[in-house]
Formats: structure tokens, C-alpha cells, sequence
């Protein structure tokens, strides 16, 4: 036998590779090498992770019908393989990788309703953080609150779309009363978070996307609502940051 | 957390595979079932619900901690980041039971997410009892070691199967797992006898039983296949070998797999109820007796 370093090397490439031929030393029962019992090892890992991303994206699959999503997912799975064993972080490129397709351009709006998908399952998996009190921020000098820098729940995602692709999936994963959403609906964009037990997701007011983004990437609360302010005339920063602070997603603030 | 059960409370009983789909059930029926069991990896996640969840089932019930993804048969070294993870999880949990399998996951980098075969040489055999030895280091534990479900061997093979796995108890000082369906699936796969396999097998470093459902497939000359599948009841022909096998280990702590096509958890507890019958009366017991009177 080689050394079972090569034999291990040699029998990944052939479970990557439909056409690559069994590896030698492998046999049935007869002691041949046996082609249709390798390809059940080949096809348990191409349905195991299939099955992984259909239960991660239930409402793309839906949109998409079984066969279709199942196809799009195998070749999802024959260029891109787990790189850990924890298969809960498998999968976060399938949005893009949909964006990509050519086949799938009629439905322009399919890879918003993954990002969505991806976020839900982030922040159901993200840590566990304490909101801080509402009364923290009140203690602040109205004249330093600028400068205040505020850490966001580690489950906050914010998902934007020139879509309405935050309507597109509540109905797809509500599974029923579906309504037709016209495709020259305006955009949304959605922001995901679980400060407790369940994850909700909601749609932004306009402003909103902006000024969660620049907080997340540390700017201080002046810089945001100017951010925000930009992007909307009428942006109010106290009606932002109070949805933010009763809805438990500020979990530190520091000047 | 404060655990109410160490790992000497696992009881001889039948326990269940926990899927998510199921906590809500088990918390508000609290049945009467003697352990649960969960993928390692699938607590991984930083937080969410599954934490949640496990935490609040853990408390309780006894708890047994099985790894998919640890690749103890590869060649490679074992991946330190995750034998940090599984250390966390076991302090975090206190499960009573650690196992893993004699199988390969990981190559290259890349995670197949399969359990794929490993050739039983001396060379492979070393091999897996220095992962052992690292693991049971590493988590301060004796682990234990479940026997494959295969669809293919190894010409260069110079052990049996259940001589390879007794030699690396004996070797590692580690227990074994004995899964009955994965017995049937690669005797019928392999054209062994699967009485001769059990009446082979170390039984004296097993610890605990696993059962589960096969599918039924043919290979290109019509013979048939079991795939280890995890997505029906228990066959018939599995009840048998585990009739046999308790009737020489004893009542042994037993969990029902079911990873797919999930039944509702009235089905799934009827399942280790079946199995708890077997384990209270055993029909060992009755030929002891027999033989007594005779």
C-alpha cells in the first residue's frame, strides 16, 4: 500500500472529482475496485452539504424550487468545500456565488433574499451580549455626546437591497398567503439581530442602514447621524438611537 | 453551570439524539428517557438558541457528547483549534460520555463533512492511537471510539476490524462505541457475518451502543448495499444483533440516531422505549435460566 498519507491525498481528489478513477487498493467485497460503491462516499458528501445549505436558505430553495436549488447547491458544493468542521459557518459565500449565475438573472432579487438568509443565520449563532441600560447614555454631556462610541449587539446585521427582498423572504418563509410583490418595489433595506432569545427582523427606516454602519465600523455617534443625515434629509438621530437602546442592541458606550 | 449528573450517572438506559426540531417538545413533556446525545459540532456556534436550549435540556438530563469532525484516522496531525473547542464544550457541558469515530473528515483543508474509511495496517494503526493519546490528553477523558459504517475496504488491510479496534483500546487505553447499525451496514457491505463480527468484537472496552436506520441500495452486480443513512426506524434485522450483543454486554447505555427525515418526538421516544425493553429484559437473562434449570 502507499504511504496512507498518499492514499488519504488521492482518494479526496477522486471524492472531488466524478471522473477521477477509483483509488487503487480500494475494493469491494471481490477484492475489485468497485466504482458504484465509491460514488456513495462521493455522493454523501455532495447531499450532506446540500441538505446543509437547503435547511440554511429554506426560502432561496423556495423561490428557486427544489430541483433548481439543489442543482445550484451541488455546483456550489464542487467549488467550494467546508474549510471546518463547524458546518454552521458553511455556506456564506452561496449569496454571492447565486448573484453570479447567469441562469439565475431573472430572478435579480434572489441573491438579496440569501444575504438575508445568511444573516438570520449569523445572528442565531453570534454570542450572547447584555444591553447596557438606557439611562447610561442620559448621563452623557449633551455637548460630548458626539463623541460617544457605542458597540452594537454582536448579532446586528444589517442586509440592504435595491429590492423589496426583506418582504420577498417574510413571505417565503411564512409559507403562506402569498401576495405578488411588484419588482419596481422600492428597495429595503433589513436589519437582523437576536438581543434575547429569537431572531427578528425588521425593515429600516430610510437613514437607518447608514447610521448602523457607520456605528458598526466604530465611528462616533456625531459622524454616524451626519452619515445618516446624507442619506436622508429628514433622518432623526434621537428616534434612531432610541429604537437602538429599547430594542437592547447597544451593549457598550464610551467616550 | 452546576450539572446535576457526572459522568458516572449515565445510566443503562436508552437515550435519544437531540435535534433541534425536538427541544421545545422535551422541554415541555420533560419525558422520561435516560439521556440525550448531541453532535459536538453543532454547538459550536458562539451563542443562539442551541446554547440555550442544550443548557436548559442539560440540566435535566445526562448528556453524551458525540464529535463528527475531529478526523481521528487521518494521516495529519489533529487540528488544535478544534480540540480547544471540544475541551470548552466538555467543561461547559460535562457531558458523561465523549466519542468519536474511526473514520477521516478533513484533508487538505477542506472538511468533507463524511465519515470516510481507513485502512487497518500497523502504520494506520499507530497513526490513530497517537491521535487517541492527544485527544484523551488534551480532554483529560477517556474517549470513545465508534466502529465504521463502510462501503468499501482496503486490499492492504492486515487486521480485521474488530481485532484493529480491540488493539487500539488495549494500545490507547480508550473505550469503544459500539453501533450496531454501522455493524450490519459493513458486514452486509463487506459480505461478513455479522454474528462472527460481534462474537469477535473487543466487548469488554465497549461503553456504549448506538442504533439507527439504514436505506437499502444495490451495487453494479446487484448486490446489496446498506447505507448508514439515519433516517428510518431501526431495521429488524439491527433489533437482532442488539438483542445479541446486550445479551453479552449487559444492559449498556444505548442511543437511538435518527439525523434525517425527523418523526415527530413521540415516534422517536417510542423507538428508545423499544430499546429500553430490550435492555430491561434481556433475553440473555431467560437463557441463563434455562441453562440453570437445565
Amino acid at each position: 500500500m502507499p504511504p496512507w498519507a498518499d492514499l488519504q491525498s488521492t482518494f479526496a481528489a477522486a471524492l472531488r472529482d466524478p471522473q477521477h478513477p477509483v483509488p487503487s487498493g480500494c475494493i469491494g467485497p471481490d477484492g475489485a475496485p468497485d466504482a458504484k460503491r465509491f460514488a456513495i462516499y462521493r455522493n454523501n458528501v455532495a447531499s450532506s452539504l446540500i441538505d446543509c445549505l437547503a435547511e440554511s436558505y429554506p426560502a432561496t430553495r423556495r423561490l428557486l424550487g427544489e430541483e433548481c436549488f439543489r442543482e445550484t447547491a451541488r455546483w456550489y458544493t464542487t467549488q467550494e468545500l467546508p474549510c471546518s468542521p463547524i458546518l454552521l459557518e458553511y455556506g456564506a459565500s452561496f449569496p454571492d456565488f447565486i448573484g453570479e449565475l447567469e441562469p439565475l438573472a431573472e430572478l435579480p432579487y434572489l441573491a438579496d433574499v440569501a444575504r438575508i438568509e445568511r444573516a438570520w443565520l449569523e445572528a442565531y449563532h453570534a454570542a450572547e451580549a447584555t444591553p447596557i441600560a438606557p439611562a447610561v447614555l442620559a448621563r452623557v454631556p449633551a455637548h460630548r455626546a458626539g463623541e460617544l462610541c457605542l458597540t452594537l449587539h454582536p448579532t446586528v446585521r444589517i442586509v440592504r437591497s435595491r429590492f423589496a427582498a426583506l418582504s420577498i423572504w417574510q413571505l417565503n418563509v411564512a409559507a403562506a398567503n402569498l401576495r405578488p410583490i411588484p419588482l419596481e418595489a422600492r428597495g429595503e433595506d433589513a436589519l437582523l439581530c437576536r438581543p434575547a432569545a429569537e431572531v427578528y427582523a425588521r425593515a429600516m427606516p430610510e437613514g437607518g442602514a447608514e447610521f448602523i454602519c457607520a456605528l458598526a465600523a466604530g465611528e462616533p455617534l456625531g459622524l454616524a447621524a451626519e452619515r445618516a443625515g446624507g442619506a436622508c434629509i429628514n433622518f432623526d438621530l434621537t428616534e434612531h438611537l432610541t429604537a437602538l437602546l429599547e430594542g437592547g442592541l447597544i451593549i457598550d458606550a464610551r467616550l | 453551570m452546576s450539572a446535576p449528573f457526572s459522568h458516572r450517572d449515565i445510566p443503562a438506559r436508552a437515550g435519544v439524539g437531540l435535534k433541534a426540531h425536538h427541544y421545545r417538545a422535551i422541554l415541555e413533556s420533560r419525558p422520561d428517557i435516560g439521556f440525550f446525545e448531541v453532535h459536538a459540532e453543532n454547538y459550536m456556534g458562539a451563542g443562539g438558541p442551541p446554547h440555550r436550549y442544550l443548557t436548559e435540556i442539560r440540566s435535566h438530563y445526562p448528556l453524551c457528547l458525540h464529535g463528527v469532525g475531529l478526523s481521528i484516522g487521518a494521516d495529519a496531525p489533529l487540528d488544535p483549534q478544534h480540540l480547544r473547542r471540544l475541551a470548552e464544550l466538555l467543561c461547559r457541558y460535562e457531558p458523561a460520555l465523549f466519542s468519536e469515530h474511526l473514520a477521516w473528515s478533513s484533508h487538505g483543508g477542506h472538511f468533507f463533512n463524511d465519515l470516510l474509511p481507513v485502512p487497518y495496517t500497523k502504520a494506520t494503526l499507530y497513526r490513530v492511537c497517537e491521535h487517541i493519546d492527544q485527544v484523551q490528553q488534551r480532554l483529560g477523558r477517556q474517549m470513545l471510539l465508534e466502529n465504521p459504517s463502510t462501503y468499501l475496504t482496503f486490499a492492504a488491510n492486515s487486521y480485521e476490524e474488530g481485532e484493529f479496534l480491540g488493539e487500539i483500546a488495549r494500545r490507547s487505553g480508550c473505550a469503544l462505541l459500539l453501533d450496531v447499525n454501522n455493524v450490519l451496514v459493513a458486514c452486509t457491505n463487506q459480505q461478513w457475518d455479522p454474528l462472527r463480527y460481534l462474537d469477535r468484537f473487543p466487548m469488554a472496552h465497549v461503553r456504549q451502543i448506538h442504533l439507527a436506520g439504514h436505506a437499502r441500495d444495490v451495487d453494479a452486480r446487484g448486490r446489496t448495499v446498506l447505507i448508514d443513512s439515519h433516517d428510518r426506524p431501526i431495521d429488524v434485522a439491527v433489533w437482532e444483533l442488539y438483542s445479541r450483543a446486550i445479551a453479552v454486554l449487559g444492559p449498556t447505555p444505548t442511543l437511538i440516531e435518527w439525523d434525517q427525515n425527523l418523526p415527530e418526538w413521540p415516534a422517536l421516544h417510542a423507538e428508545a422505549a423499544r430499546a429500553e425493553a430490550h435492555l430491561l429484559a434481556p433475553p440473555h437473562r431467560k437463557a441463563c435460566r434455562h441453562a440453570a434449570l437445565g
